[in-house]
């Protein structure tokens, strides 16, 4: 995509609310027969229901984590697991239902899809109400499935892969959670040697109050595939709480890689606790790109296990909390195998009494000789009532590798406004430039188009306009 | 007679709580040079920072006019708008804007107008020979890593391009080497036009000798004690501040 092609966008789209009916839910709350229903209007097969009805258990078994942000004000008991929109899943847009239909229109993703993505999902509350793929991608073999329809259609890999080696379900509370009441999602196969060129799109969008989103989303790219990932979420906002607790398990065989792309922008009712994990082979690649505007609270932590020798993984994101938000993100980097390489660039922002932190982990387990990893992690407060920590652990197991590690933290100063002031900038201009210099690097580091994206979102942010 | 630029009437301003300048009038023409010159602590960077409108001086008493108009209490923004520049003595470090950028943001800005890229090209060519600067600064993040002359020019360069109709250079001679500082110190005298007015706060008579000031005013404990013309930096040189003081 050109530079000047790229399209204005009215942000106040994020925060229409539609009027769908639905003609399914759970009502609020989790039991066993809430699973069993969820299981029985997706008609699954025994195996999957099975495997919920595990996870539940588990779940039910498990404390609430007592670290990262406060979840004393999330009910789950509350929450809808299970929402449907009176809507099929559709391979034309034409197809979809106009209320709904218009809401993606707003946010670009078909238009989008015409221009640039070699396939788009889009997920409205618990469903999938369309997924399509370019046809020359699927004569090549690359599989690109809503994940409801790939739990029927290709069972012997998704009984394989789903959550049985990469997340578990007992892993903590919120995995076991979406292993009970997943739903939704995206299954992508990308088979040996394909290099898929143009992006591949899933978009989240959750509109009901009070409701949960619980999407699974599953790649395996095959020995020396390639291909980028683009996910995108938003919300209307309401006074009841939303929970989004998705999953993405990410497996990349030998010489692959995998560039995984999320503008997150939840609304601010919105609790994000989020799993991401990349297994990563020989010679293999992951590429995390994060940007994190949205939500209440947000966990997030991306981990990437290099596994192989010669894996590298790299982790980019920006994190920005205004006002009654406490995003807690960060990265974790597992090194396992010798001459691993890992990168980590993180910026948090934080005004307005918001609380952005960097939590991540750079591990190097004893045999990965020769590992390299850098961890670079900053934090901006845009006043002083806000909040930015870094805490970066770092654990080393062997002695032949090279690390490097800065972490800082800072507040804008009054000189620095005064200064841009003199130059005719006003106070918020010369707030939002100093804004936009701190994520340079990030900016620089994204496809254009995103780059964009983000300083808009940073300027919506400073404004204030994101509700 | 020219017109006046800048008038400022019985001007008292505190800094933390500390009384700065004490009554301080002081009138510029319009195309005049006129150099405050006093001893360290005697308000001069007071007095620059009080005219921009810096919100960290606090104005306790007193006009400042501009064409004038009184702003004593316009914001900074407006007051660069109307023509009102000030050359930092240490200006700040902005991570992740170019040199560049920002000088075609601030133009954009000032001027009201989009400048348009072939003339900027043209005009950034130009000014960067003139202050002898290598166009690598360009894509420089403003100020970062700078050494204390590269700012010095990079705020030449940006007044360059804002044309502003007061330019206050306080101590442009710090941190600067003789070779810089007539570079300065002739882009400086090159790119003024007639229309244009300089204040100059400074301790030291080299750079004067460049720029040759119509007026010499003696600033001390807040106010402007002697004015006179630029053989009063002379007289100054011989015999200090005292000379003054003792109010021969």
């Amino acid at each position: 995509m050109k530079k000047d092609e790229i399209r204005e966008i009215d942000f106040s789209i994020y925060d229409i609310r539609d009027d769908v009916k639905y003609e399914f839910q759970t009502g609020k709350g989790l039991s066993k027969e809430v699973v069993l229903e969820i299981s029985e209007q997706k008609n699954e097969p025994s195996w999957m229901r099975e495997f919920r009805l595990e996870a539940l258990a588990i779940y039910q078994k498990m404390p609430m984590p007592t670290w990262g942000v406060d979840l004393s004000e999330l009910d789950i008991d509350s929450i809808i697991a299970y929402i449907r929109p009176s809507a099929k899943m559709q391979r034309s847009w034409e197809e979809v239902p106009e209320e709904i239909r218009r809401t993606f229109e707003r946010l670009g993703i078909p238009e989008a899809e015409r221009k640039g993505l070699a396939g788009v999902g889009a997920q409205y509350d618990s469903e999938v109400i369309y997924h399509n793929i370019k046809e020359s991608l699927t004569k090549q073999g690359v599989i690109f499935e809503d994940m409801d329809t790939a739990v029927k259609k290709y069972p012997d890999i998704i009984k394989e892969y789903f959550m049985t080696k990469n997340v578990l379900p007992t892993d903590h509370k919120f995995a076991a959670l979406h292993a009970a009441i997943w739903s939704g999602g995206t299954f992508v196969y990308v088979p040996q040697g394909v290099k898929v060129e143009v992006p591949l799109q899933a978009y989240f969008r959750m509109n009901a109050p009070g409701s949960g989103q619980f999407e699974h989303t599953l790649i395996i790219a095959d020995k020396g595939s390639e291909v980028h990932f683009i996910e995108g979420c938003s919300a209307p906002q309401y006074s009841v709480s939303n929970l989004h607790a998705g999953c993405v398990e990410l497996f990349i065989n030998e010489g692959a890689r995998i560039i995984y792309s999320t503008i997150e922008n939840w609304s601010k009712n919105t609790y994000n606790l989020n799993t991401k994990r990349a297994i990563v082979e020989k010679d293999g690649i992951i590429e995390w790109i994060s940007g994190s505007f949205g939500s209440k609270k947000t966990m997030l932590y991306p981990a990437s296990i290099l596994k192989g020798e010669g894996a590298k993984a790299e982790y980019t994101s920006v994190t920005f909390a205004a006002k009654g938000q406490h995003l807690d993100t960060g990265s974790k980097m597992i090194h396992l195998a010798p001459n691993t390489s890992s990168k980590v660039l993180a910026k948090s922002i934080s005004k307005d009494g918001g609380i952005s932190s960097y939590r991540g982990l750079l591990k190097i387990g004893t045999n990965a000789e020769g590992a390299k990893a850098s961890v670079q992690c900053e934090g901006l407060m845009l006043d002083d009532i806000s909040r930015s920590d870094t805490m970066p652990v770092i654990d080393i197991e062997n002695d032949n590798v090279d690390i490097g590690h800065e972490a800082k933290v800072g507040r804008i100063s009054e000189e620095q406004i005064f200064y841009l002031m003199s130059r005719g900038l006003s106070e918020d201009d010369a707030r939002a430039m100093i804004v936009r210099g701190f994520v340079e690097p990030i900016a620089k580091a994204l496809p254009l188009e995103y780059a964009v994206e983000m300083n808009r979102l940073i300027k919506l942010e400073l404004e204030g306009a994101i509700g | 007679m020219r017109e006046t630029l800048l008038e400022i009437r019985d001007l008292h301003v505190e800094v933390e709580d500390k009384h700065i300048l004490k009554g301080l009038d002081l009138t510029i023409k319009r195309g005049e040079v006129h150099a405050i010159m006093g001893p360290n602590g005697s308000g001069k960077s007071t007095l620059c920072h009080s005219i921009m409108g810096n919100p960290r001086y606090k104005v306790t008493g007193g006009e400042i006019f501009f064409e004038g108009k009184d702003i004593t209490n316009l914001k900074v923004n407006e007051r660069a708008k109307k023509g009102i520049f000030l050359s930092f003595q240490s200006p700040e470090e902005i991570p992740g804007i170019t040199v560049d950028n920002f000088i075609r943001t601030s133009v954009n800005i000032v001027t009201g107008q989009n400048m348009s890229m072939l003339q900027f090209a043209k005009e950034m060519k130009n000014t960067l020979e003139l202050l002898d600067m290598d166009s690598e600064y360009r894509t420089r993040y403003l100020n970062v890593g700078f050494s204390g002359g590269e700012k010095k020019k990079t705020e030449i360069l940006q007044m360059a391009f804002l044309k502003p109709k007061l330019i206050m250079l306080d101590e442009i001679d710090s941190g600067l080497d003789i070779d810089a500082l007539k570079v300065v110190a002739e882009a400086v005298k090159k790119l003024k036009t007639e229309d244009m007015s300089i204040l100059i706060v400074t301790h030291y008579n080299r750079i004067l000798d460049y720029l040759e000031p119509d007026v010499i005013s003696v600033l001390m404990d807040g106010r402007i004690v002697k004015s006179g013309d630029k053989d009063l930096a002379k007289i100054l040189e011989e015999k200090g501040y005292d000379f003054v003081r003792n109010g021969v």
